[in-house]
């Protein structure tokens, strides 16, 4: 399965995934950064980042111990979990369910912890866990996103080159605006991603059982066409069944 | 320690938000392997059946999520 098909939603899916999840370390790296210092901020960072690395050296090489289809069927069911998951909260945040996730109120937050810390001996040492815990929460999905839709087809190059340019690019242009990235239409991007992720579970977890799918590898657009239709047909649904408060409920 | 349970704890928070939601995915999942490895179902079929359950699945999820939030 090298074709185009499969190639550009394998860099699509991780290069989007990816770069929300990229803008959320992002904001907590800048407000240690901008609140305390960049030591900190940037050692924690590195340390979290040499972790992950460490964790894809040590379980990458084991996923080819796997047989491909349990492969493919263990990473559809997860990415099926996965991407329901983003899916769901994406559509309830399109609705005013729950709140949209806020870059500007996440970096206030986490300035406001850094500045209660600030006389704090530890203040240093609090304020590069804070760093390395974020890049590292959000990194550890990162990489199970790259593994997710990268190893079950052998394309695991295509997914880190697409998580890779999201992090070059988050960080371009968080070095421009040097501020939350709060612009970024979080909720759009992670519809998308919610829709692809669960198209690649579907995919998988269907060859996986031995389906052989009509068109191959385009059955994933339509796959992807039809969660699409279904997701936007739930929108406008709960948008007339269930109108929206004002303020969403923040999650 | 805390910080092995923090990963833990969003490896976990990665696959289930709405515990239902997940619950639902993986009956289906683990129904329709079992009809196709013991009824001999068309693994195609299963495949389409997968996609329809699925979002069946998800409309069930935000729909209760959406009339809770409206209680």
């Amino acid at each position: 399965m090298h074709g185009l098909t499969p190639i550009l939603s394998t860099v699509t899916a991780s290069f989007l995934a990816s770069f929300v999840e990229v803008v959320e370390a992002f904001t907590i790296v800048l407000a240690v950064g901008v609140t305390r210092s960049w030591r900190p901020a940037l050692t924690g960072a590195a340390l979290a980042l040499i972790l992950l690395a460490a964790l894809v050296l040590i379980f990458g090489p084991l996923l080819a111990l796997v047989p491909i289809t349990v492969l493919q069927f263990a990473v559809g069911v997860l990415l099926i979990l996965f991407g329901m998951r983003w899916l769901r909260k994406a559509i309830l945040r399109s609705v005013g369910v729950i709140a949209l996730h806020d870059e500007e109120q996440a970096f206030s937050k986490e300035t406001a912890a850094l500045q209660r810390q600030a006389n704090d001996r530890r203040a240093d040492y609090l304020a590069a866990v804070a760093s390395f815990k974020a890049v590292l929460l959000e990194g550890v999905e990162v990489v199970f996103i790259v593994i997710a839709v990268g190893a079950a087809h052998g394309q695991t190059l295509y997914a880190s080159l697409g998580a890779l340019a999201a992090f070059v690019l988050v960080m371009l242009i968080g070095l421009a605006v040097h501020r939350p990235l709060a612009r970024v239409p979080e909720n759009s991007l992670k519809f998308v991603v919610g829709l692809m992720l669960t198209s690649f579970g579907v995919f998988w977890t269907g060859e996986g059982l031995g389906a052989d799918w009509p068109g191959a590898d385009l059955a994933l657009l339509a796959i992807f066409a039809i969660i699409a239709a279904a997701s936007f047909a739930i929108v406008r649904w709960l948008r007339g069944a269930y109108p929206a408060p004002a303020e969403g409920v923040s999650r | 320690m805390t910080m092995i349970r923090l990963v833990l704890n969003e490896l976990v928070g990665m696959f289930v938000d709405d515990g239902s939601l997940a619950l639902l995915a993986l009956i289906l999942i683990a129904l329709i392997t079992a009809a196709v490895k013991l009824l001999a179902l068309p693994p195609l079929i299963g495949g389409v059946l997968l996609l329809v359950g699925c979002l069946a699945i998800l409309v069930e999820s935000v729909r209760r999520a959406a009339r809770g939030r409206a209680r």
